[in-house]
């Protein structure tokens, strides 16, 4: 010991001690009071702050999908349905060798062996305990398949959800459209928090159209979780007193079309193999019957989702099978404009019944040695108006054309929706092109090509040159013929159903200006002609009206692909497939009460008379119960 | 005092077994601290059970933990002071060269170096929470009190190169509270309130200088206490969680095992460090003071072993052992309640883990000797 260390007082030591406890005592207790203090702070005064807080933490509002509304035919019969498929969903929190796993899935054929990279990177790469989607659609044997296998593979299991199924699948896909994956470009158009929940959205025909009647509205349901987000059974819900109510989804509303499957489904088949569109509609509403477009897809592969390479395949086809030729589709209409022409030069008095003109099978323009053939290279001899539309007599409409002139043409056309669109209720239509003066001005830069020729009054006045036209607007031209020019708005939707109250709201149709002529017996005169054309002795598609218990009145058209030079002769034999000229037919029945108008167009048919009357009078045959699949 | 003394010790002859205060007198415990320890023993199984998620498993891990830490309570009482005494030097050497070991040869767990693997695993750190202060009531056992300026430099070594190398591990919570449980037995020595002044005053420099030191991750923890809100989903998580927890569980609290922050996993650490959180959440401000009330029971009772004591050395340790108790107590609720801010340090006694909790029962040990043993010193 330290021998100069005093010696130690005892007693003052202990007094010096319990000074100094004292001291530390005080400290400690105003510590712990500082304390306690924070604590009735937190508990006390903010204690509704932080219970409202805790509250948050302890429910999700998790968006649910209302359940799309369906899609039907005038008759009731399903074009567009939800259907439960299973998915192959994994669970990364569960899997114990995902390598593994998923290399003994693609062995059973659940998954491809060359997406198990971008499934393991997807496995490994979000929460634990959020589900992957392994495989979108399972068949019936897959599900079979995995039942058995399942417990060899924990954390791996399928789920069914609803998709869309369109049972006829490519025979509506043009007129109904379909749904696809929603894309950051559909949000941004849609309104977001009602889409929140909603995997998919129409992207084409009425799916698109009719996208908010179709989908309904968000439902939104409380889930209980934890703090990372992991939903937790619902016995949890005992922590806790009161959650806001959950709110069921608003189902869709279900949509009925005017669309007849029975004539969908024929106008279809008598496409099979070929190109080309059919527009059938009811002339006295505009209520659309049919509306075929060949070739077509299975609307249902975008349903389900495809791959991209599928995708490339369909979009790169050379049929484009994703091109809706019946309303975007435009074609020079050749003749098939002639009972519209045959209207104008009537009304501007550029001819009458009893004008006369001789056919020697091509015409020419005055100081010009250029001939514009007849299809008919003899020529068709003395011709009339009645003759000229019903044998289609090209020469006597060239004379007809640069009579009235391209002004009029235009504007007599236009009163029939040529050159326009008609507002058909699925959208994208082309407007197609019906020329005149004015346009080329605003069509070419070139002064030189600003101007108009009188020879191209003359080819427009067959529908060539530069006129273009729908299926669909000639199936609205013809039917305004019809109807003697009253013209309704077409349109695929009929009603529209509340799913829930089971409400149906008719949609009227709507009426587009008349086409009014000054003198009313015009009517008669082509439709006379045009009555002539399908059932007259000399008609050019008398062979498509053979044998018909009702009257029917129609127009063919052969319209060039390719020009054809002046000695040059038109083979089709040796023409190319593609090159071969496109075959059109309007028509209308039956004659004195107008139920169904049509407009049929195969690309390179050929001829309009022999392989579009034929589809024509079939459809008109199965709408007006004739025909061998009669509907009703 | 004396009088009284001599005749507790002859009433209690007299007694006959049966007397329960005889028995505890016979095994050298205390009874007031043995029943606090116990109370708040039991509260804390009571409230980790509902932390563990009612798991059986780990509860009954933690009874067997209590247990365990509750004999080493029951052997270190019967160790007298003196001989606690006489070993101090060889123990704080001990701890010394183990600590240097875990420096050299550790196994690292978390980022830091702290466990040792001799036989059993064990942190060296903890034998130097009680041998710290323990050394420094040895050193002043024999000198001057209040100590003079040569002793306070000896005495700043001693606490200065066991708190630096566990610092290095690092653990800087750990190092802080072995500093502070020295400091308080130099307080307790009579250290000039001036210098005490002057310490607080350097205290200043000091956290600037300890600031230059820290690891980003103790920065981090320092700047979320100051705005909590800056970072909600990353480094202020903790203790805005835990500040809903206490703050929800109002005055009565959810109910026991009723925690929705604690049961639905949003309240970090919910066994360990913030295990007062979900005390908070789910019995309330009741249960909360309930624990703090028997927290100050033992922390009175430690102060009136100490108060007690004969001896010098018995007098700083028990001083120290019970105040450093309190500091622990008031470190983690403070840092749980995000009074300061996030330091590794478990609730005693109630927290999930049993390391520390044999140190602390090691502690109350001492304290139950120094009580127990008193009358047979010879003065």
């Amino acid at each position: 010991m330290d021998l100069l260390s005093p010696i130690k007082d005892h007693h003052s030591e202990r007094q010096l001690f319990i000074g100094r406890v004292a001291l530390t005592s005080t400290i400690g207790i105003l510590l712990l009071g500082v304390v306690i203090a924070r604590l009735v702070q937190l508990q006390v005064f903010n204690y509704e702050d932080f219970a409202a807080q805790s509250q948050g933490n302890l429910y999700r509002i998790e968006a649910v999908p209302p359940i799309r509304g369906l899609i039907f035919d005038r008759k009731g019969r399903v074009l567009a349905e939800n259907l439960p498929a299973y998915q192959l969903e994994l669970i990364p929190e569960q899997v114990d060798d995902l390598d593994n796993t998923l290399r003994r899935l693609a062995l059973l054929g659940l998954i491809e062996a060359e997406d198990i990279p971008r499934l393991k990177d997807l496995s490994e790469s979000g929460p634990r305990f959020k589900p992957v989607t392994l495989n979108l659609r399972l068949s019936d044997e897959e599900i079979a398949n995995f039942a058995i296998q399942r417990p060899r593979f924990p954390g791996v299991d399928f789920r069914p959800r609803l998709v869309r199924h369109y049972p006829y699948g490519a025979a509506v896909a043009h007129a109904i459209g379909y749904v696809g994956a929603l894309s950051k470009n559909d949000l941004a158009r849609l309104d977001a928090s009602n889409y929140a929940g909603t995997a998919h959205t129409g992207k084409t025909g009425v799916e698109n159209s009719f996208e908010s009647n179709l989908h309904g509205d968000v439902g939104y349901r409380n889930i209980v979780t934890n703090a990372l987000g992991r939903q937790l059974p619902s016995e949890s819900a005992d922590l806790f007193e009161s959650l806001p109510p959950n709110e069921i989804p608003n189902p869709g509303a279900n949509v009925y079309l005017s669309l007849d499957l029975d004539l969908q489904l024929l106008a279809t088949e008598a496409l099979q193999g070929k190109r080309g569109a059919i527009v059938a509609l009811d002339p006295w509403s505009g209520e659309i019957l049919a509306l075929v477009s060949a070739p077509s897809f299975d609307p249902n592969l975008f349903a389900v989702g495809m791959s991209t390479s599928e995708f490339a395949v369909l979009k790169n086809d050379l049929e484009q099978p994703l091109f809706n030729r019946a309303v975007r589709g435009t074609y020079p209409p050749g003749s098939t404009i002639k009972p519209m022409l045959a209207i104008a030069a009537l009304e501007t008095g550029a001819t009458n019944l009893k004008h006369t003109i001789l056919c020697r099978g091509y015409f020419m323009l005055p100081n010009s040695t250029h001939r514009y053939r007849d299809w008919k290279p003899e020529g068709h001899g003395e011709v009339d108006l009645h003759t000229a539309i019903s044998q289609s007599c090209d020469v006597y409409f060239y004379e007809l054309g640069v009579k009235i002139g391209i002004d009029n043409i235009h504007d007599y056309l236009n009163r029939f929706g040529l050159g326009r669109v008609s507002g058909l209720d699925i959208g994208g239509e082309h407007q197609g092109l019906v020329p005149s003066r004015e346009w080329k001005r605003n069509a070419f830069r070139n002064p030189e090509d600003q101007r108009w020729y009188h020879g191209e009054t003359v080819i427009a006045s067959i529908g060539q040159g530069y006129m273009l036209a729908t299926p669909l607007q000639l199936a609205n031209a013809v039917a305004a013929v019809a109807t003697r020019g009253i013209r309704y708005q077409p349109h695929l939707v009929a009603a529209i159903e509340d799913t829930l109250t089971g409400e149906r709201t008719m949609i009227s149709p709507t009426r587009l200006d008349d086409v009014v002529l000054k003198n009313e017996d015009h009517w008669d005169i082509v439709i006379d002609a045009m009555h002539e054309v399908m059932q007259g002795l000399r008609g050019t598609a008398r062979q498509a009206g053979l044998n018909a218990a009702y009257e029917m009145a129609g127009k063919s058209g052969t319209s060039q692909v390719i020009s054809i030079s002046q000695d040059e002769e038109y083979d089709e034999e040796e023409i190319d497939e593609r090159l071969r000229d496109h075959a059109l037919f309007i028509a209308f029945a039956p004659l004195d009460k107008p139920r169904i108008a049509v407009a049929v167009i195969v690309e390179n048919g050929s001829s309009g008379s022999r392989v579009a009357a034929p589809i024509a009078r079939k459809i008109m045959d199965a709408y007006l119960g004739f025909g061998n699949n009669a509907t009703q | 005092m004396r009088l009284s003394d001599t005749h507790r010790l002859i009433s209690s002859k007299a007694e006959p077994y049966g007397d329960f205060v005889h028995v505890l007198r016979r095994l050298n415990i205390d009874g007031p601290l043995l029943g606090g320890v116990l109370l708040i023993s039991a509260l804390g199984l009571v409230v980790l059970f509902s932390a563990v998620g009612e798991d059986m498993r780990l509860w009954l891990s933690q009874v067997a933990r209590l247990s365990a830490a509750l004999a080493t309570m029951f052997v270190v009482a019967q160790l007298s002071p003196d001989f606690l005494r006489r070993w101090t030097p060889w123990g704080f050497l001990a701890g010394l060269v183990l600590l240097i070991l875990v420096l050299t040869t550790g196994e690292v767990g978390q980022g830091a170096q702290r466990w040792l693997n001799l036989g059993i695993r064990f942190q060296p750190s903890e034998i130097m929470k009680l041998a710290v202060p323990m050394m420094a009531a040895w050193y002043l056992h024999d000198r001057q009190i209040p100590p003079r300026a040569g002793a306070l430099l000896l005495l700043a070594v001693i606490i200065a190169v066991p708190t630096l190398l566990i610092a290095r591990q690092p653990d800087l919570g750990t190092a802080l509270l072995i500093a502070a449980s020295g400091l308080i037995v130099i307080i307790l020595a009579g250290l000039s309130i001036r210098l005490m002044v002057a310490l607080a005053a350097l205290a200043v420099p000091g956290a600037l200088l300890l600031w230059t030191f820290m690891e980003d991750y103790q920065k981090q923890r320092v700047i979320t206490l100051l705005d909590p809100n800056s970072d909600p989903l990353g480094a202020g998580y903790n203790i805005i969680q835990s500040k809903i927890a206490i703050g929800s569980g109002g005055l009565f609290g959810k109910g026991w095992t009723n925690g929705s922050q604690a049961h639905l996993r949003f309240l970090p650490e919910r066994d360990t460090d913030f295990i007062f959180a979900v005390l908070g959440e789910e019995l309330g401000l009741l249960g909360v003071l309930s624990l703090l009330c028997l927290y100050l029971f033992v922390v009175g009772r430690g102060l009136y072993i100490a108060v007690q004591a004969p001896d010098t050395y018995s007098r700083l340790l028990a001083g120290s052992i019970s105040l450093t108790f309190f500091v622990y107590v008031f470190v983690n609720t403070a840092m749980v309640t995000g009074l300061i801010p996030v330091v590794g340090i478990p609730l005693p006694l109630v927290s999930f883990g049993g390391t520390s909790m044999v140190t602390l029962m090691a502690g109350f040990g001492i304290l139950m000797s120094i009580q127990s043993h008193r009358k047979l010193l010879p003065h």
